[in-house]
């Protein structure tokens, strides 16, 4: 009974939400108020509705209600309930319906947090919303139904794929989507802007805080998903160029330029074509992600199963939602103004190349993403696109990017001064030349990649220094200023990371017989053995090693090797030695005799420095993300101005 | 027409280009193994665990070698196909590879399902599924009666596949 109510909640919503997408939508342009004040109990309703088809869901999981198929396939009474509760996106079905559950919380939150805004305008956003909530709904009612019965239900549910048996199940999906979710509020906010025809800084002041706070959900989730590939699958490597990751990153990328464009928008009035069509190109590569991650049109280590209906049907919604929207930027872009004129060198220009640089980065992403199927397409034979393409193109484009970091911040808006930059600047040029020369030496080797990244990150620290004391000798700066310092910041972290776990990482395949050891990065581990150990739904080979450096004895590492009862694959569970400065890890491959316990194995060790300092820089730059969303001037002049948004206070909730 | 178009179209052109990747099909590797002849093995048969199966006995057949597992969920799907097409009076032997199972696991479910092979061989390690380049489960060949692979199919076989192409196949080959 309870999967039938869940999946007519799910119907209700449908027709709720249709409302949503219709009534405020035309009331605005034919300014009825009755029909404009729909928009925000249509999307309660909906909120509700597609909350109780989730709780439903969820409650099936929770009972081990195996006559509902999809619950059968990703679930079984075995599994710990953690797990159980998050195998409901576990799957394609659960995951879509986590997707729209994602989408109407957005919408209520816009509903909720914009009490100031013009009615007319929240109910455009929500009838925007509202639409792209009915094509998803549609999509999950007619093609990815999860509360479809079994009609002989089995006693025993398939297990959840030990990939998926993780910590990381649980917080990646949901941050991940929210990010790709929130995308949808900044198109609806352009899209608002461009059937009201009103492009102007208000609409960029509204949305900021908006996007902002999707970013940091995007950030924070593809950041999670690569530590979880880093820890969970063992490979070793954080960024493999999966088709989708990028479908992740291509939003990330662009929402990246929205940011900045958005704040051109504001403070200056310029780029207003851009950031919509930015807006626009956001929200369009979430759903060409999910396209090409639901169709199987492209062949990835997170494929799912597939089925050609679905994929046609994301096509068409795909095809829908973005061209009518690239329609109504055709017709409403050539009338916008085009706001202040600035000269070549200025804070606008900085910022315009930083959007040039990110959209081509994102393209080339795209083009390495979709090759595969375009050469395919023309008859051209399977081939895959990998990491040297995309190592090759994407970091020269980046590193010109890192430079700009410095410059945009201290550059004035309209008007900058370049030979007083310059002169404000050149101690950051001395530290990015000493930085690249001595940095290196004292990390090892000296190797000209690592130079050029060490010194580009010497430069971006400095003049960041430089910039703090000189903005905090003018003044207290506002809390979105320190959120941007922050997120810059992170980005050096970041870097610092990338390039030396990119060139220093030592990795080793041994064979190990119990008593030996083995030395990568000037850790050495002794191999102490196998035992064999029970988990709750899997039997472990548990390896023991001793790590110690200089001689000194750190801590024994067990990484374990686990067959889980209802699945075929075995799982590598590295062991790993987290430190500020470098990660040592330990997993066991093979064992080499039919002794397990004290027969040989082969073994993988790795030395990773810097590694963690990938994931610090994201946390740093998505708490940036949260400061700037915070800023109290948000909220003061929303109590100060009907016109102005309340939202950033609850958005950042 | 103005400039304000050109995101419009460029759109067109890649919505154009993923309807036709749509009709794809990834996972359809060609493989290398089609035309060559059947890798030979030998290994335990699931019901008697002491008689050993070797493609070699089929020589002089024409015959269907399906890879499937117990704990493979599409194999379900396709089984009753299997089981169905056996049924026929002028239907081929289908011979089995129980692939990377436990033996009383597979015996189950081959008691519960129905059991449409001569027989099944036992391929507890997959060193045979990986000589026929097994990746998914369930994978079939087609096998002349000289032990040529004339036909792979890899993943369930449907209704579709089987009337309109290995049907077609075996009767050319069984003249």
């Amino acid at each position: 009974m309870i999967p039938e109510l869940g999946h007519f909640a799910l119907i209700l919503a449908f027709f709720v939400s249709l409302v949503q997408g219709v009534l405020p939508l035309v009331g605005a342009q034919k300014n009825r108020a009755d029909w404009v004040a729909v928009a925000r109990p249509a999307t309660a309703a909906a909120f509700l509705l597609v909350g109780v088809s989730f709780a439903c869901l969820t409650w099936a999981f929770y009972v081990n209600d195996f006559s509902v198929e999809y619950v059968a396939g990703h679930s079984n009474t075995q599994l710990p309930l953690m797990y159980r509760l998050s195998a409901v996106w576990g799957g394609h079905e659960g995951s879509l319906l986590l997707w729209v559950f994602m989408l109407v919380g957005w919408a209520a939150a816009v509903a909720a947090f914009s009490r100031q805004l013009p009615a007319a305008m929240v109910a455009r956003v929500l009838g925007v919303l509202g639409l792209v909530t009915v094509g998803l709904l549609a999509f999950v009612i007619l093609t990815s139904n999860p509360f479809d019965r079994l009609l002989s239900p089995p006693a025993e549910g398939r297990s959840l794929n030990p990939l998926l048996q993780d910590p990381g199940l649980i917080y990646h999906p949901p941050l991940l989507y929210m990010g790709y979710v929130g995308m949808a509020v900044a198109y609806a906010f352009a899209m608002a802007a461009l059937l009201a025809g009103q492009l102007d800084a208000a609409w960029a002041r509204w949305s900021r805080p908006w996007t902002t706070v999707a970013w940091v959900f995007l950030t924070l989730g593809i950041a999670l998903g690569s530590w979880w590939a880093y820890y969970e699958l063992g490979w070793g490597g954080w960024w493999f160029w999966d088709p989708v990751e990028n479908a992740s990153f291509m939003p990330w990328l662009v929402c990246t330029a929205l940011i900045h464009s958005l704040a051109v928008t504001e403070k200056r009035g310029s780029f207003k074509n851009w950031t919509v069509l930015l807006a626009i190109a956001a929200f369009s590569l979430s759903l060409l992600g999910t396209f090409l991650v639901r169709s199987g049109v492209l062949t990835s280590v997170h494929a799912f199963a597939t089925d050609p209906k679905r994929g046609l049907f994301i096509l068409i919604l795909l095809a829908v939602v973005v061209g009518a929207s690239l329609l109504l930027f055709a017709a409403r872009a050539p009338k916008v103004s085009l706001g202040g004129r600035f000269e070549l060198v200025s804070r606008e220009t900085f910022l315009l190349v930083n959007n040039v640089l990110l959209v081509v980065a994102c393209g080339a992403v795209l083009l390495g993403t979709l090759y595969p199927l375009i050469v395919d397409a023309f008859g051209g034979g399977k081939i895959s696109v990998g990491p040297p393409y995309f190592n090759a193109v994407f970091i020269p484009i980046m590193m010109p990017l890192l430079v700009l970091v410095a410059l945009g911040p201290v550059a004035r808006w309209k008007q900058a001064d370049l030979p007083a930059m310059l002169k404000k600047l050149w101690p950051a040029a001395v530290a990015a030349v000493a930085a690249g020369i001595v940095l290196p030496m004292l990390a090892g080797e000296w190797h000209a990649y690592v130079a050029l990244a060490l010194a580009l990150v010497g430069w971006m620290v400095a003049a960041w220094v430089l910039q703090t004391v000189e903005r905090l000798k003018a003044g207290s700066p506002t809390v979105s200023w320190w959120g941007m310092q922050l997120a810059h910041f992170g980005l050096a972290v970041f870097v610092v990371g990338v390039a030396m776990v990119g060139t220093y990482e030592e990795e080793r395949d041994v064979r190990m017989e119990p008593g030996e050891t083995v030395s990568v990065g000037g850790h050495t581990f002794k191999f102490l053995g196998v035992h064999e150990s029970r988990g709750p739904n899997y039997t472990a080979d548990v390896g023991t090693f001793e790590l110690s450096q200089d001689g000194k004895l750190l801590r024994l590492l067990h990484p374990e090797k686990r067959d889980y009862d209802s699945s075929q694959m075995p799982m590598t569970e590295a062991a790993i030695d987290a430190g500020f400065t470098r990660d040592v890890y330990v997993s066991l491959a093979e064992p080499l005799s039919p002794d397990k316990e004290n027969g040989p194995w082969a073994v993988r060790v790795y030395f990773k420095p810097f590694v963690d300092w990938i994931w610090g820089g994201c946390l740093l730059m998505s708490l940036g993300g949260l400061l700037a969303a915070a800023d109290r001037r948000y909220r003061i002049r929303a109590k100060s101005s009907a016109a102005v948004s309340a939202n950033a206070a609850g958005a950042a909730a | 027409m103005n400039k304000f178009t050109l995101p419009l179209i460029a759109f067109i052109a890649l919505i154009a280009l993923l309807a036709v990747g749509l009709n794809l099909n990834p996972r359809e590797v060609p493989s290398p193994l089609v035309g060559k002849p059947a890798p030979d093995f030998s290994v335990p048969q699931l019901h008697t665990p002491d008689a050993n199966f070797s493609p070699k006995e089929m020589l002089g057949k024409v015959w269907l070698f399906n890879v499937w597992a117990s704990w493979c969920v599409s194999c379900r799907e396709e089984h009753p196909i299997i089981v169905e097409y056996t049924q026929r009076p002028d239907a081929i032997p289908v011979i089995g590879l129980n692939y990377k199972d436990k033996r009383e696991d597979g015996l189950r479910w081959l008691t519960r399902f129905g059991d449409p092979y001569v027989l099944s061989a036992f391929d507890l390690d997959g060193r045979v599924g990986i000589n026929y380049g097994v990746y998914g489960v369930p994978e079939t060949y087609l096998i002349d009666k000289a032990g040529v692979i004339r036909f792979k199919q890899i993943g369930p076989i449907t209704p579709k596949v089987l009337e309109e192409k290995i049907l077609p196949l075996v009767k050319e080959l069984s003249k």
